[in-house]
This record gives C-alpha cells, sequence and structure tokens, in this order.
C-alpha cells in the first residue's frame, strides 16, 4: 500500500499546471501545451506499468490466461 | 495491514483528485485509476487464501475441479469487468462502461457453457 505513487502523481500535474501557467502568462502558448503533453505521458507511463502488474496478478490467481 | 490503511489511502487519494480536478481533470482522472489500481493489487493477495481454502474443501468433497477452475475464471472476469467499468463511469464515459460490462457478461457466459452442459446431463438423467 504505497501512498508514494500518488503523491507523485499529483505532484507532476501540479507542477504541470504550474508550468502551464507561467508558460501562458509569457504567451509561449505552444509551449504550455506541450509540457502538458509531456505530463500526461509520464504519468500515463507510471499508471499503466501498475495496470499491468494488476493484470498479471489476476491471470496468475484466476489462471485466467 | 488492515482496512484503516486501505480508507486511509483512499480519503488522501480523493483529496489529491479533488485538488487537481480543476486545472487537469485527465491527471486526476489517473489519480484516482492509480488508487484503485493499489488497493485491488493489495487485496489479490487476501484473495489468494480463500482460494487455497476452497480448493482443499472440493478436493476433501471430490467435487470435479474442472468446475472449480471455471468458477475461479468467472470470478476473476467479473473482477476485471468491474474495475474497467468503474473507471469509464468515473470519467463519464456510460457508453463505454456499457459496451465493456456487455463484453464481460458475454466472456462469461462462455465460461459457464460447460457447467451448463454438466447440469443438463443431470437433469436429462434424472427425466424418466
Amino acid at each position: 500500500m504505497n501512498v508514494d505513487i500518488i503523491f507523485k502523481i499529483a505532484a507532476i500535474g501540479i507542477l504541470v499546471t504550474v508550468l502551464n501557467m507561467v508558460l501562458v502568462s509569457s504567451d509561449r502558448k505552444e509551449q504550455a501545451m506541450m509540457v502538458t503533453l509531456v505530463g500526461l505521458v509520464v504519468v500515463l507511463m507510471m499508471v499503466i506499468s501498475m495496470v499491468s502488474n494488476l493484470f498479471n496478478a489476476v491471470k496468475t490467481m484466476f489462471q485466467l490466461y | 495491514m488492515s482496512i484503516f490503511q486501505i480508507v486511509m489511502f483512499a480519503i488522501i487519494a480523493a483529496i489529491l483528485v479533488i485538488t487537481i480536478k480543476s486545472e487537469r481533470p485527465e491527471i486526476a482522472m489517473l489519480i484516482s485509476l492509480a488508487a484503485g489500481v493499489s488497493i485491488l493489487i493489495f487485496v489479490i493477495s487476501k484473495i489468494s487464501t480463500v482460494i487455497s481454502v476452497f480448493n482443499q474443501l472440493t478436493s476433501r468433497t471430490n467435487i470435479d475441479m474442472i468446475y472449480l477452475n471455471n468458477i475461479l475464471k468467472i470470478i476473476g472476469i467479473a473482477y476485471i469487468t468491474e474495475f474497467g467499468t468503474q473507471i469509464c463511469k468515473d470519467v463519464g464515459e456510460g457508453n463505454l462502461a456499457s459496451k465493456v460490462e456487455l463484453a464481460g457478461k458475454i466472456f462469461i457466459l462462455i465460461e459457464a457453457i460447460p457447467i451448463i452442459l454438466a447440469l443438463l446431463n443431470v437433469v436429462v438423467s434424472i427425466m424418466p
């Protein structure tokens, strides 16, 4: 029950939001969009690895092949 | 590890989701997904003890092991289908949720066919 994962994801989310605001205020909208996408991809990679762990656990547990 | 920590974990995750939902709804959804996955991973280890007791019971009372495997598969399919359906509903995709549920029902039906056939054979053999 490692709580740090969701704190990490929340930190990335807040960081992306702040960076977005900074970039938008210095009228670089396209870079703000890029930062949002990068943040989303990083978080997606973490979550997808967790989901694959869950699915492997369920496969071995319930003999679902 | 007990239910208290799970509830605390869920409350913390809910608070984080709310704080981020206004600016970044997609990352908020990913936080709730990650929290759900980690709780499920934790609970799965508890299910294994139940399954092993289930196995011992059936082996002692010489019920066919085939049906037990099917039942376990059906439980697994239902487990994952419900997980996916809730995620889609959270995001507001009722349409996707119902499609996933339909697919889950079909897969469960496929798994249940041998059991249904066995039941029919018994019924037919009982008929005069």
